[in-house]
């Protein structure tokens, strides 16, 4: 089984429809979605939720307001405000650490685990299906996003191939979404912040030692960029395994909720596939490399 | 006044705004908390005169003085310790800086030390902030805590928040006066729309709508507005001219003039929407 991260940096590059349009494309495989704050794989995913669970990813501290002599100790512990002067918890900004139950004299302090979020295990005709929405303003995003990881692995531990969709950024739910993968696909617009993303979710990817492939989507729209992001990826030895036309009918595919294979959109279609054959091949040939370095070991 | 442009989808310009409405705007802050790809530099070229480090407490221990009691590893909620066969093993990068492992420790092993997360980076009027998370660092938080102790008082403050609606996102809008949602659209954007405003309502802090790429014969985001009693305060055309501008690191307001007056006025109507 081998897993592949799709990623980008910057928001709204495509990682979503490129992932949706891989599922058409690729058999045998299960599909998961890591951005657990704003997901949207679901909605070209369809499906049905066959598993739905809460997820406590966090936890608060509770005041025993009995037993509590206001003695002000825990406010004066607290490293992030989260005691008001009527020792009451302010949950958004208790991290759940615990200083105030270690350092309250009358025991009135405990930690609760807290609900930060949903998972979901969906049927779907393109497979098996692990997704989840993070509670609004949620501590924990990266935990729950392990937890798509894990479920996933539970349900779906016979396919060849996962593909999961990741979420803006380079912080914490980024590494959460790529650690032990076998490849990210860093998927980039040929724009200014574009490019300035690009590189540093590159250098993610590296500082975690995970192979790093690159897709430029839209690349006619500023054909100077993608030059840059070319020779970028050349002087770094990341690969660029796609490039992606500016294409309308994609939008318009994607209101009435179609990838760019079920629209038949021909020359996106054969773009996503070509992009598909180069990243098995690599990943195959990986294999192959780690087989005979193994061999050799032997 | 502090003004937060957010969005929960990634992508649907949220820093085209900030960027626009702050340099329409004179004189006036921006401020940019998406710490982990920070991208207003790009729009508003700013001379970058002060740089401030972002540090974090995390433990440091000498091992002369541990008992290997493991209590530390106990205490600490976020397995940034452990205790493996009497000796302590740290893990700094997911430390949250609480403190509760010094606490704990009885023999005096464990001291504070600085650890270097981020940067806080200034032009030389400091009306222009940065934050810049370390690659390779999950936690954005203490970048948009320093940041934010350089917020003006004497002047617009405008917040570009980073994607998404967790405690990065939370951090950003705290004590901030106005929302801007940004959104697009499509079935992608509306649903992070949704999120975004259960995200602001829950906070209590006054909100209005931006649609960005807005086209004709889609009018999801109108519709749902419409039925949640959500003005759209600006609506800007999707354009090959404002894309490819874009692309190339160009604001709208800076190609034409009305866009500049209509970013202008969009102050003045947030203020009034404030004093409602």
């Amino acid at each position: 089984m081998k897993q592949i991260v799709f990623i980008s940096g910057k928001g709204g590059t495509g990682k979503s429809t490129l992932t949706a349009s891989l599922s058409r494309i690729v058999q045998n495989k299960a599909i998961a979605d890591c951005d657990v704050e704003a997901p949207n794989l679901h909605i070209l995913m369809g499906g049905q939720v066959v598993e739905q669970k809460d997820f406590y990813g966090a936890e608060e501290a509770v005041i025993n307001k009995e037993k509590c002599t206001s003695c002000n100790i825990c406010r004066e512990t607290c490293r992030f405000d989260a005691i008001d002067e009527d020792f009451e918890i302010i949950p958004f900004r208790c991290e759940g650490c615990g200083a105030c139950a270690l350092v309250c004299p009358a025991d009135a302090i405990r930690l609760e685990k807290v609900k930060t979020g949903e998972t979901y295990v969906s049927k779907t005709s393109r497979g098996t299906f692990s997704h989840a929405l993070l509670d609004i303003g949620a501590e924990g995003s990266g935990r729950l996003v392990t937890e798509v990881r894990n479920n996933m692995k539970k349900h779906a531990d016979k396919e060849d191939w996962i593909l999961i969709d990741g979420s803006p950024g380079i912080g914490c739910v980024v590494i959460a979404s790529i650690t032990g993968a076998d490849a990210v696909v860093a998927v980039a617009e040929p724009t200014k912040s574009g490019i300035s993303d690009l590189e540093r979710v590159l250098a993610v990817a590296r500082h975690f030692e995970i192979p790093a492939y690159v897709c430029i989507n839209k690349y006619d729209i500023n054909l100077k960029i993608t030059k840059q992001i070319e020779d970028f990826c050349e002087k770094n030895n990341f690969e660029v395994i796609g490039r992606i036309p500016f294409e309308p009918k994609i939008v318009n595919a994607l209101r009435d909720l179609k990838t760019p294979i079920d629209a038949d959109i021909p020359n996106i279609a054969f773009e996503i596939e070509s992009i598909w054959k180069r990243l098995a091949d690599k990943l195959s040939e990986s294999d192959k490399k780690g087989d005979a370095a193994a061999a050799s070991r032997s | 006044m502090k003004i937060a442009v957010l969005s929960g989808k990634g992508g649907t310009g949220k820093t085209t705004i900030a960027a626009s409405l702050s340099a329409s705007l004179k004189p006036s802050q921006y401020v940019d908390c998406d710490v982990e790809e920070p991208n207003g530099h790009i729009f508003l070229n700013p001379d970058i005169k002060l740089s401030v480090p972002v540090k974090v407490e995390v433990p440091d221990f000498d091992e002369s003085l541990c008992s290997g009691c493991g209590d530390c590893a106990e205490a600490c909620r976020f397995h940034a310790l452990a205790a493996v066969n009497k000796k302590i093993v740290s893990f700094p990068e997911i430390c949250h800086h609480c403190g509760a492992c010094y606490i704990v420790c009885k023999t005096g092993a464990l001291t504070p030390a600085e650890r270097i997360v981020g940067v806080v980076e200034m032009n030389g009027d400091k009306t222009f902030a940065r934050g810049k998370l370390d690659v390779g660092e999950p936690i954005s938080i203490p970048v948009i805590k320093k940041l934010k102790e350089y917020l003006k008082t004497d002047m617009p403050v405008i917040l570009d928040c980073p994607p998404g609606a967790s405690c990065a996102v939370v951090q950003s809008l705290e004590g901030c006066d106005f929302c801007l949602l940004v959104t697009e659209p499509t079935p992608f954007g509306l649903h992070d729309l949704k999120i975004a405003v259960a995200l602001v309502r829950k906070l209590g802090i006054p909100f209005c709508v931006a649609l960005n790429k807005a086209v004709e014969g889609d009018s999801r985001i109108q519709d749902y507005c419409k039925k949640e009693g959500i003005e759209i305060i600006i609506e800007i055309p999707y354009s090959r001219e404002i894309a490819e501008s874009y692309s190339d690191g160009v604001l709208p307001v800076h190609i034409r003039g009305e866009w500049k007056r209509k970013f202008a006025r969009l102050y003045d109507v947030i203020k009034e929407r404030v004093s409602q």
